[in-house]
């Protein structure tokens, strides 16, 4: 099975650079016959690479422990389940999903692409190409899955407890999805600027793409904070840590650019900043898979330092270095149509929401680089935590809230006194409502305020919207309310599906600031004793621990202690914490022990308690109990968001002729509402 | 004015705002990320070091971890084979803190002027691991 993997990743690499040879051949040599075979070179490299992966999960599911990757990362007692996710555990398999999946989304990207781009295809499967062939040189020459040992041990290591959960095996897929399927609109934009086809054409062409990629990034950057929160134990979702902030960075600048691509189809302009976008994007999608896979900065996640990491650095550099200056040579062919006409106008919202995005992304990278760049400077290892990132980005974070509601009520071009009047009354007063009522109920964190009172004027907003467009069909074509607000959203899914995502990222936002509201307390009970806490909400917590109870259990020895919980006198239930000891199938510990969190969730608030460990091996226990207000929300919010993305890019619609282009840039079909003439 | 001349004000602004949080928040929430050897000889040279908040990344001495789960106290040495001193801290440490062999911890906290690391968290990454892990402790 190895020899066929290895073999299959040879033939990979071979197909991948034929197949970027003869695309660049064929174009410097006019010779269009040889597009088709490089379109098809796409489909060998993937087929090759379906090989190869299934050749890995045959060695995981074989527990052929020769195989190094299976002993490191499977034992015989894993269930099935992780052994599947292990393909993904480590640095190796990760390696060769992305490979595999990058190929796959290359091949798809070369079938499903309208004819009208068919100049940009080549250069599209050269790209992606590439870039496979770089994860496979990387593989053969630093970090093979398939590599042997010289011998054959009984059994494997076994799988790191804290990734035996069920959010582990779809977290990282989503997140290396997410980062993997950037290469895609990375690939179109070099594509445009070598074949020099600079209209908007390249964008339509990979426009879902970006946000199948960005959807893809949100959910896993969210099944990150879930883990982290179910599993890590610490009390919170997110903590700044330099792998969770390298999956944010490319994720605001492809919110970024999902933004300010609307200008460039609108208006002709920032067609410069757009394609830098993407390209940033695509670095810091390498970034993030260089950070965790090569140990640079000390993480949660991060693996042991090998030499992957000279191959992710160099590949960094050399794209960067490739792409700005073909971005430098086509510079003068990116000339804007248009110029900004007023402050008041759409696109100065855009610009302004696009510089927070940018500057939260610097500052986020700065940040998790400054331990290294503070070493390299100054000869001091410096690092910055959680109070540095909170103290840059919470203003920055607001600022875009506030961008969030006013962008969409603003028109493009230049907005009249009237049409502002007209447009912000509403969610103005529905924000100021909000923060009356919360000033009312005793809330004077100033962060969280702001925060909840813009929640308000984004709700107002997309409240306003929705109920204006709805009404213009009721009076219009007579449709009742649901049969309009239906038809409302499909027929203009581009931009109702983003106001949905609005309300889902806001959602996030107003979950993050009840954050400021958390409560702890760590405490040692003996059975029958109790502990009491008081919730931000009001609640009287009361904890009586009923004692630890040991016990094996599939492969780990549990200890587990139990807590009933009684809120405001009333009994609702009992919470388990439990410390894991996982063992092999002679019965040995493997890795340190580990912590199950019991968590009560509710849609106010989440009670979190942590079993710390029993005092000398008695009844005895150590608690953290944690209150962590609204975190439920982060979860709906996600949900939110994913269902806003995805009407935005349900195939369909209006079919699009090249003639019409321009009006038909999704979503602007409609009249803009407040732009004088809808009635 | 021109508009895009406005717009460049205002983005200006905004630069010029991150670029000073990004300045301040480094001075005020920076923190100094040593080893042992570094630390004894930062505050033997300037004894008010003693006073900073720092990090220090060290391994701890085998066979010197005290618990005291009760108190939810923990005492131990660290050392980089040149220079040891003990560590206390009270709260719960990570799971990847065991008192196996050669696991190095990242201890945030004040070196006091009684000898002693006085820390706020401990962070454990284990040596006996194929992943180098690092476990989050909760802030005591």
């Amino acid at each position: 099975m190895t020899l066929l993997g290895q073999f299959s990743l040879w033939l990979a690499l071979y197909a991948a650079i034929w197949g970027a040879s003869v695309a660049f051949f064929g174009r410097w040599r006019e010779r269009p016959e040889l597009a088709a075979t490089a379109t098809r070179s796409t489909y060998g490299v993937a087929a090759a690479l379906v090989v190869a992966a299934l050749c890995l999960w045959k060695g995981l599911f074989a527990h052929d422990f020769n195989i190094e990757y299976v002993a490191q990362y499977t034992a015989r007692n894993l269930p099935d389940a992780y052994v599947f996710a292990a393909f993904w555990a480590g640095q190796k398999g990760s390696l060769l999903f992305w490979a595999s999946i990058l190929s796959i989304f290359g091949a798809i990207a070369q079938t499903v692409t309208s004819k009208r781009h068919a100049e940009l295809l080549p250069y599209v499967a050269a790209i992606t190409n590439l870039v496979v062939a770089f994860f496979i040189i990387t593989m053969l020459f630093s970090a093979n899955p398939f590599e042997r040992l010289p011998y054959t041990p009984e059994d494997g290591r076994g799988l790191n407890p804290q990734l035996q959960n069920p959010g582990m095996t779809i977290h990282p897929p989503m997140l290396y999805l997410g980062y993997i399927s950037i290469t895609i609109p990375f690939a179109f934009a070099m594509a445009a600027l070598f074949s020099r086809r600079l209209d908007t054409g390249w964008i339509h062409a990979m426009r879902k793409w970006t946000i199948l990629s960005w959807l893809f990034l949100s959910a896993g950057i969210t099944l990150g904070m879930w883990w982290a929160y179910i599993e890590l134990g610490w009390g919170g979702y997110w903590a700044w840590d330099p792998v969770e902030n390298a999956s944010l960075l490319p994720w605001l600048t492809m919110t970024a650019f999902l933004h300010s691509v609307m200008i460039q189809e609108k208006r002709g302009m920032l067609k410069r900043w757009n394609v830098g976008l993407i390209v940033a994007s695509f670095l810091l999608s390498i970034f993030g898979t260089f950070i965790t896979r090569s140990g640079i900065i000390a993480s949660v996640h991060s693996f042991a330092q090998g030499t992957v990491g000279y191959f992710f650095l160099a590949f960094l550099i050399l794209v960067a270095v490739v792409s700005f200056t073909v971005l430098y040579v086509r510079w003068p062919l990116l000339e804007p149509e248009a110029r900004l006409e007023s402050m008041a106008s759409r696109e100065a919202a855009f610009l302004f929401n696009n510089l927070a995005l940018v500057g939260i992304a610097f500052s986020v990278l700065w940040g998790t680089l400054f331990p290294i760049i503070s070493e390299a400077v100054r000869g001091t290892k410096i690092t910055v935590g959680p109070p540095f990132f909170n103290r840059v980005n919470i203003p920055l974070a607001l600022m875009l809230v506030a961008l969030t509601g006013i962008g969409p009520l603003i028109a493009w071009r230049k907005a009249s006194v009237q049409n502002l009047r007209r447009q912000f009354v509403i969610p103005v007063a529905s924000g100021i409502t909000v923060a009356v009522v919360l000033l009312g109920l005793g809330i004077r964190d100033i962060y969280a305020l702001t925060a909840w009172s813009l929640a308000g004027f984004v709700v107002g907003t997309v409240t306003q919207e929705f109920g204006r467009g709805v009404r213009a069909r009721h009076r219009m074509h007579g449709e009742p309310v649901p049969v309009a607000l239906g038809r409302l959203v499909s027929r203009n899914r581009r931009r109702y599906g983003g106001y949905i995502v609005h309300v889902g990222f806001i959602t996030y936002i107003a979950a993050f600031a009840g954050m400021a509201f958390k409560v702890t307390q760590e405490v040692t009970l003996g059975a029958g004793e109790s502990a009491e806490i008081r919730s931000p909400f009001g609640h009287t917590y009361r904890l009586t621990h009923l004692g630890v109870s040991q016990y094996d259990q599939l492969n780990r020895f549990v200890s587990a202690a139990s807590l009933e919980v009684r809120k405001d006198g009333v009994r609702i239930g009992r919470i388990n914490s439990e410390k894991r000891q996982h063992r092999d199938s002679f019965g040995r510990n493997t890795f340190e022990p580990s912590t199950e969190v019991g968590i009560r969730s509710g849609l106010r608030e989440d009670l979190y308690v942590v079993f710390a460990g029993s005092v000398n091996g008695t009844d005895r226990a150590t608690y953290a109990i944690t209150i962590n207000p609204l975190v439920m929300w982060v979860w709906i919010g996600a949900g939110i968001l994913i269902v806003g993305g995805l009407i935005t890019m349900w195939p369909g619609g209006a079919v699009v002729g090249p003639g019409r282009r321009r009006e038909a840039q999704a979503g602007y079909e409609a009249p803009l509402v407040g732009a004088g003439t809808a009635g | 004015m021109k508009p895009g001349t406005k717009f460049l004000i205002g983005a200006l602004v905004i630069v010029a705002g991150v670029s000073g949080l990004i300045v301040t928040g480094v001075q005020e929430t920076g923190v100094y990320f040593l080893t042992p050897t570094q630390l004894v000889s930062r505050t033997t040279s300037d004894p008010t070091f003693h006073d900073v908040g720092i990090k220090v990344g060290a391994k701890v001495v085998p066979g010197s971890v005290k618990r005291d789960q009760a108190a939810r106290t923990i005492d131990f040495r660290v050392t980089d084979g040149a220079n040891e001193f003990p560590v206390t801290y009270t709260g719960i440490v990570p799971d990847t803190f065991t008192d196996a062999s050669n696991i190095e911890v990242i201890v945030s906290g004040k070196y006091g002027r009684d000898g002693v690391f006085h820390a706020t968290e401990v962070l454990a990454k284990c040596g006996s691991r194929y992943e180098a892990e690092l476990g989050k402790s909760r802030k005591a």
